[in-house]
């Protein structure tokens, strides 16, 4: 499986260690088919590779766009990268958000930190097929209102009047006017029918089980919450065994799981 | 024995005095042969040309934590069990080159390696191991991806299996049904059967192929009671078993205990250094390195044989998934025992002993399991 090159058309700095790249392939003018909540593998020459989520809309697959946090080797590599610079891509790869599935049900996005950029293609495709879901709800939740990313599309966002977003963060300063507190303190308000309900979660590990267990408190059945694991990737095709969690091998079985098939495992120590 | 009464189907006799045979019909039919032969006192599978390479002679005592060559009483070829490398090494390899790249008007190009690999023939393939090449078989070539490296290897691989007549100190195929007779997977399987002046092969014919092998060299017609008597060793070999496992309910039995307090005492004595997962025939864990020349023009990915004993192995930003000896051994436990099953359909252990004998602080896989089933969660609640 190896690495096409893509040029990269713009950087948008999302915050002081998030940056949005947006993507083109050197060698034509391919469209990038994906689905919601697949990955890619990002090579930066001569660095290394790293599994990122594509950030971008399904039905605009012309522009690839991955949103990354500069924590790592490659991802520092990365953010210093500028346009017209090439980076490898290879997928896209794993399992998607349930964005068909969950037709005629009301939607609830719960994103913690930079868990909103894999859950931006499934509310774009939401979004863009509005009168197929019932209520649909976006509950976001960061360290600061530094760590807000997407700031003008949530402004946006909030401006409609079909979608309901709510934003909290766990330290405000002076200028913060919204929610303060964790993500899952949303929840019990949040207007949705839990009965007729599919709830998408993407967070760090301990906030996704918590948020479950808020969903699961107001009715929602575990079969129709889904969240998306983080584990380390090498291959991507589950053959380098790194991210095996119990069974499953989140780069090919993963990473979107439903929370019926793993959500006991969240509460199992190092797995 | 004439050509036109062989059939797949037969079971002929090679002397060990024609055994050279057998390897020149390998190599004249263009085969790299690869099988057993001493290096640093421990058995080695490596490029054959001679009989003579083959450890003539030569028995392995193992134990856990220990494994010595010993001289034998007889001339046997195969007369020892299984040495610390496995056939993995040839056709999974530890070390390879996945691609080079050169940065090329402004981005970058990337060159697969030429490969001109010659086929391979393993000679003295064990039962336990011709079931860890199946399984490896499930996880390279029969998932949903396929890897290249490794079908290249396996592609036209021929199979000259040795059925086991002596069992080793750690072994357990029988308890893992893997073994010590070789029924599937080979071109041709071979009995070694020493009876006073008597030395002579059994050959069972696997496939077409293994039966071109044999016409082209000299064997004859079992004389009565031959067959017999390889069988009876065979039969020997399953009755003493250095070990065994029991295998009813295994997966869910570790799947209930995955708090099971043995966890933290068998990680007291865990050195996490890895040796259990590079012994073992069916561990396929790789990890991928990204390096560059000192110019940065040119850049090489590899692949090489990781452990899941490492703590890198599951890191992600923030830290190690599993930081604890504990969750780490109970991950490779777990995985052979447990959650293959679910992955593979088939358990991750053949029964090889190897990660018994390499162990150095001889941790025994058998005991932890039937440790834990003496201790499982489900007996202690009713109680």
């Amino acid at each position: 499986m190896l690495s096409q090159p893509f040029r990269i058309e713009t950087v948008h700095r999302e915050s002081y260690d998030t940056f949005t790249v947006e993507l083109q392939p050197t060698n034509g003018h391919d469209s990038f088919l994906f689905a919601p909540g697949q990955y890619n593998m990002l090579y930066v020459f001569g660095v290394g590779e790293v599994p990122i989520s594509i950030s971008g809309d399904p039905d605009r697959p012309e522009n690839l766009m991955h949103t990354t946090r500069a924590v790592g080797t490659v991802t520092k590599a990365m953010a210093e990268l500028q346009k017209g610079d090439v980076i490898g891509i290879r997928g896209p790869y794993g399992t998607s958000w349930p964005v068909d599935r969950a037709e005629g049900y009301d939607v609830v996005f719960v994103a913690g930190g930079i868990g909103l950029a894999p859950l931006r293609p499934a509310l774009y495709h939401v979004l863009a097929h509005r009168d197929r879901y019932g209520k649909v709800v976006l509950l976001y939740g960061t360290r600061s209102p530094d760590d807000i990313l997407y700031r003008s599309e949530l402004e946006q966002w909030r401006s409609r009047f079909d979608l309901e977003v709510h934003v909290t963060v766990d330290y405000a300063d002076a200028t913060w006017r919204g929610n303060v507190g964790v993500v899952t303190s949303l929840i019990p308000k949040a207007p949705f029918d839990p009965l007729h309900s599919m709830a998408m979660i993407c967070g760090p590990e301990v906030m996704m089980r918590f948020t479950a267990i808020e969903l699961l408190k107001r009715g929602i059945e575990h079969e129709h919450i889904y969240l998306t694991m983080e584990r380390n990737m090498k291959c991507a095709i589950g053959f380098c065994g790194h991210c095996q969690f119990g069974q499953h091998f989140v780069c090919r079985d993963g990473p979107v799981f439903s929370y019926a098939h793993i959500g006991h495992m969240l509460s199992q120590w190092e797995v | 024995m004439t050509e036109t009464t062989l059939t797949q189907d037969a079971t002929v006799i090679l002397e060990r005095a024609h055994f050279q045979q057998l390897l020149d019909a390998l190599l004249q039919s263009g085969y790299r042969v690869i099988g057993p032969t001493i290096e640093d006192r421990a058995i080695v599978y490596e490029s054959l040309s001679s009989v003579e390479d083959l450890p003539i002679g030569w028995k392995d005592q193992q134990e856990g934590g220990t494994f010595r060559l010993e001289k034998r009483k007889d001339q046997a070829l195969f007369g020892y069990t299984l040495g610390p490398q496995t056939w993995k090494k040839h056709l999974y390899p530890p070390n390879v080159t996945l691609w080079q790249a050169k940065r090329e008007n402004g981005s970058f190009k990337i060159t697969p390696p030429e490969e001109d690999r010659q086929p391979l023939a393993f000679i003295g393939v064990r039962a336990c191991e011709l079931s860890a090449i199946a399984i490896q078989d499930k996880i390279f070539l029969e998932s949903e991806f396929k890897d290249p490296i490794y079908q290249q290897n396996r592609e036209g691989l021929f199979i000259v299996a040795v059925n086991c007549v002596e069992a080793g100190g750690t072994c357990f195929c029988a308890s893992m049904e893997t073994g010590p007779k070789a029924s599937t997977g080979f071109d041709l399987a071979l009995t070694e059967v020493i009876d006073g002046e008597k030395h002579y092969f059994v050959v069972n014919i696997g496939s077409a192929r293994g039966l071109d092998v044999i016409k082209a060299i000299t064997v004859r017609t079992p004389e009565a009671g031959e067959v017999e008597a390889a069988e009876a060793r065979i039969a020997e070999a399953s009755q003493n078993m250095g070990r065994t496992l029991e295998t009813e309910g295994l997966r869910d039995l570790l799947f209930r205990n995955i708090e099971n307090p043995r966890w933290e005492a068998v990680a007291d004595r865990c050195l996490t250094c890895g040796n259990c997962t590079l012994v073992c025939p069916t561990c396929f864990c790789a990890t991928i390195e990204d390096v560059t020349d000192l110019t940065g023009q040119h850049a090489e990915r590899t692949r090489r044989w990781d452990s899941c004993f490492t703590m890198d192995f599951s890191y992600i930003h923030g830290g190690s998934v599993r930081y604890s000896s504990r969750a780490r051994y109970r991950q490779w436990m777990m995985h052979k025992l447990a959650s293959w099953v679910d992955q593979f359909g088939t358990f991750g252990c053949v029964g090889c002993g190897r990660c018994i004998t390499w162990c150095p602080v001889a941790i025994d896989i058998t005991e932890e399991a039937n440790i834990i089933r003496q201790g499982d969660v489900a007996k202690t609640k009713e109680a």
